[in-house]
């Protein structure tokens, strides 16, 4: 079995909340807030994507681990937005770690879950030992087309995960199960500078029926119920969507609280739900477990179950996610869109 | 400056790491990497040292006149680090404006686009700094 | 100084400013003459010549300036040598003619310094200026000139107190020197409200902090000093020529508050001339940044570290107080066309000593210093001048 040797979580510090950008649009923003359950998201500098992302990241899990740079056997970069279309956004991530040449390292698109697949795909090659440590990131700076829903929502983070030998880890990945479907809830064409979406059809056909298909799927397979995990992360385009399935499955708000940051960062895309569970294994104690489901349009869900280990006591808390939260700067919608790019002869 | 793909390759490594030198005969670190140290001469014997990235403005300007291919980025802020191992380096400072920065101030390394405008072009990464909290 | 005796015996220049109607050949070949024709000379008496430019290929497109000058001043097939140090390139051209002559291997020398600029547009030339320092470890990184200077500013003002209003005062002072001089770009005094208040370019410089981009080019005719006389009456002998080199990057410096290399180049130059800072009358120096100013009159001893500052706001660098700096405008105000500048220096200074500097002219002046620095301090360039006759 594998586990999370290492993790590592970055937000940028820049902010635009809901309200400057319903103003602009002439949107009520109570309702957009509520709505969507978005105060607020997170927006790169002019100088950061997700390559950037992933590398600020990828250095905080290098420093928990505190492994050897050369130990990284894998490195997968799942994300919707790598700066190039073609050239791997992992290659510089290793680079910058100091982790090549003898790795193997590849980009991965899934929209929002290519993170969480990279997790599955580095336990494959350590439970076959085909690799002592794995490194799996979800790193994003999405893109929402101005006046679009959203632009409400569309942030940049990134988390990521060492994955390596389970007596090695912080949190033991007991089981994983996927749910996979073709559902055109959201897409990107080649060229296409904005993705485009199916509206109210994004909800039932795509995220729910994915995200409980993953949970229910994992739950039986594992003859495991709500009651005995502590935390509870899902994906999180907005609030109201994870908010929906813990009411149905009966989870009480608590236990979905600390995993639940889109309404003071927004959809981080790739790295939504690892950034809600790195928020978890920020405040976690040993013997607590956790139960993650991601979803990615297109679709799929990839569910978790993870077991704090005493390992977790010595984690170091230089860098906890809230700190980059915490750390913030609001922006006009003037200077955002500069941020962005959004100019025409920028 | 536009940079060749082979000068943007093989300086690749000591901007993304932030690698310099040492001189193991006279203690002295530089940055950028040499390959003869000046205080030494054949006596010296120069190997390549990674700096971790933390250190202090000893000085800083911001730039609201930026050179070709940082038109978009201004304004921002340009200082000279004196990193704690030794050497000092120029880089910009990250997520701040002039009003946010002090001499003495304590940094860390980041890793950002330092040139990415020619959208056809390929991206330049590379170390910046960022003020310690 | 070693060897035989050097004096400059012709000065002339083009007028600084933006040369729309002139290109690079035009510029030098007006400077040469006049400087020619200052010296009486028919033309053939010159034996060999060089010149400095910064930057012809990136900025007209032109190698080989050497070769055009020669041609193009009807000099073939005397050899005339390009001589290339950023901006100190004109004042080791010059000192590559103070070496020819006082070795014994030529005679009449011609020595020219020239740029032509302002066929690009300001974010082209800025770039070029860029290779002046480190392409690949400060331009880079976003650095720009006048970010490099801001810095030893920021830092001069962090050891020594020195304020914006000091560097104001350097740029007051040289407009007012400016808009006497009838070869300078900016012929045009500026109020101190001006200079605070100006476009800030790189904090804390402003527009007013910065020396403009200029065309233009300056030309001395150099002999031996026993051959001088039979030249011209106030032949201005060269007592010093002194060069030193320091980090092409400004972060590998010791110290941002003086430039390392331009104290050495200083400190030799008054040992060969053997001369004192006090001895000196009349300075043009290196102020391609106000700060530069307050650097430079450090640096050669003027003032103390850390008074300069003060000592610009008290007036003691005006033409007619304790030191007169940059009578002619300096590189603020009567322009900086790169490699002309050095030789525009020494242009001035022999005006100065030959009692030909009109509005400003320094009262009784007798001894003369150029201090010429190229990037942000890499090179440095010191010549002591005084009256040879």
């Amino acid at each position: 079995m594998s586990g999370i040797v290492g993790y590592g979580a970055y937000v940028p510090k820049y902010r635009i909340k809901s309200e400057t950008i319903a103003e602009v649009w002439g949107e009520d923003p109570d309702r957009i807030k509520e709505g969507l359950g978005i105060l607020e998201k997170a927006v790169p500098a002019i100088d950061e994507d997700a390559t950037t992302l992933a590398v600020e990241a990828a250095r905080i899990a290098m420093k928990r681990a505190g492994i050897p740079r050369d130990s990284i056997g894998a490195l997968y970069v799942g994300s919707e937005s790598h700066p190039y279309a073609v050239k791997p956004t992992a290659c510089a991530v290793a680079q910058a770690l100091g982790a090549v040449p003898n790795l193997t390292a590849a980009d991965l698109e899934f929209a929002c879950k290519a993170g969480t697949a990279g997790i599955q795909m580095c336990m494959g090659m350590v439970d076959s030992k085909m690799i002592h440590y794995g490194m799996a990131i979800g790193s994003d700076t999405a893109q929402g087309r101005p006046g679009d829903a959203l632009e409400y929502s569309a942030a940049a983070g990134a988390a990521a995960y060492i994955i390596g030998p389970n007596d090695e880890s912080m949190a033991i990945l007991e089981d994983t199960l996927s749910y996979t479907t073709d559902t055109p809830d959201f897409w990107r064409r080649p060229k296409a500078d904005f993705p485009s979406h199916g509206g109210r059809f994004t909800g039932p056909p795509a995220y729910f029926k994915h995200v409980m298909g993953a949970f229910y799927g994992l739950m039986q397979k594992m003859d495991e119920k709500v009651e005995n995990y502590d935390y509870f992360v899902f994906h999180q385009p907005n609030a109201k969507f994870p908010q929906a399935v813990a009411k149905q499955l009966k989870i009480p708000k608590e236990k979905l609280a600390d995993g639940l940051i889109v309404p003071i960062i927004g959809n981080t895309y790739s790295a939504a739900s690892p950034l809600g569970l790195a928020n978890v294994l920020d405040k976690a104690e040993p013997g607590q477990r956790i139960f993650m489901v991601s979803f990615g349009s297109g679709a799929g869900s990839d569910a978790f179950s993870i077991k704090v280990t005493d390992k977790i006591k010595n984690r170091d808390r230089a860098y906890p996610l809230s700190k980059f939260i915490n750390e913030k700067e609001y922006l006009s919608y003037a200077i955002y869109s500069k941020l962005k790019g959004n100019y025409k002869g920028m | 400056m536009k940079e060749s793909i082979a000068l943007m390759w093989r300086r690749l490594p000591e901007r993304y790491k932030l690698i310099g030198s040492a001189c193991e005969n006279c203690k002295t670190h530089y940055f950028p990497p040499r390959s003869i140290c000046p205080k030494c001469r054949r006596k010296g014997k120069i190997s390549r040292f990674e700096y971790s990235g933390e250190g202090k403005v000893y000085s800083f300007t911001e730039i609201s006149a930026g050179p070709i291919g940082f038109e978009h980025q201004t304004p921002y802020v340009i200082a000279i680090i004196e990193l704690a191992e030794g050497a000092k380096c120029l880089g910009q400072i990250v997520d701040a404006r002039l009003a946010d920065v002090k001499i003495g101030d304590p940094v860390e390394g980041t890793f950002r686009k330092i040139q990415s405008d020619d959208p056809e072009g390929p991206i330049h990464y590379g170390f910046k700094f960022r003020l310690k909290k | 100084m070693q060897g035989r005796k050097v004096a400059i015996i012709g000065v002339g220049m083009t007028t600084f400013g933006e040369h729309w109607d002139r290109g690079f050949r035009d510029l030098v070949v007006e400077a040469g003459l006049r400087a020619i024709q200052d010296a009486k000379l028919t033309g053939e008496e010159i034996s060999a010549g060089y010149v400095g430019t910064m930057a012809s290929g990136a900025l007209v497109g032109q190698e080989h300036a050497g070769a055009l000058i020669a041609d193009y001043m009807g000099l073939n097939p005397i050899p005339v040598t390009r001589v290339e140090g950023a901006c100190a390139s004109g004042s080791l051209a010059l000192r590559q003619g103070v070496m020819a002559i006082a070795s014994g291997l030529h005679d009449i020398v011609v020595v020219g310094g020239v740029e032509k600029m302002t066929d690009l547009d300001t974010a082209a030339v800025s770039e070029i200026l860029g290779g002046a320092g480190d392409q690949e470890w400060e331009l880079f990184m976003g650095a720009t000139f006048p970010g490099l200077y801001a810095m030893m500013a920021r830092r001069h003002m962090h050891e020594y107190g020195t304020t914006k209003e000091m560097l104001s005062a350097v740029s007051v002072k040289n407009h007012w020197n400016g808009a006497r001089n009838k070869y300078a770009q900016f012929q045009k005094e500026i109020t101190m409200e001006d200079a605070m208040t100006a476009k800030m370019v790189a904090d804390p410089l402003g527009l007013m902090d910065c020396s403009p981009i200029t065309d233009g080019a300056a030309a001395v005719i150099l002999a031996p000093i026993e051959k001088a006389a039979s030249y011209t009456k106030k032949p201005v002998e060269i007592v010093a020529s002194e060069q030193a080199s320091g980090t092409l990057a400004l972060h590998s410096r010791k110290s941002l508050t003086s430039i390392e290399a331009a104290k050495i180049a200083g400190a030799k130059a008054y040992k060969t001339a053997g001369l004192t800072p006090k001895d000196i009358d009349v300075a043009e120096v290196h102020d391609c940044f106000t700060i530069a100013e307050i650097i430079a009159t450090e640096d050669l001893g003027f003032f103390k570290p850390g008074e300069s500052g003060p000592a610009a706001l008290a007036g003691k660098t005006r033409f007619d107080a304790e030191i007169a700096i940059n009578t002619s405008g300096g590189l603020k105000a009567a322009g900086h066309p790169v490699g002309a500048t050095g030789i525009k220096q020494a242009c001035e200074i022999a005006w100065q000593l030959r009692g030909e500097g009109e509005g400003t002219q320094v009262k009784d002046a007798k001894i003369g210093l150029t201090h010429n620095v190229g990037g942000s301090g890499a090179t440095a360039v010191v010549h002591i001048y005084k009256q040879g006759w």
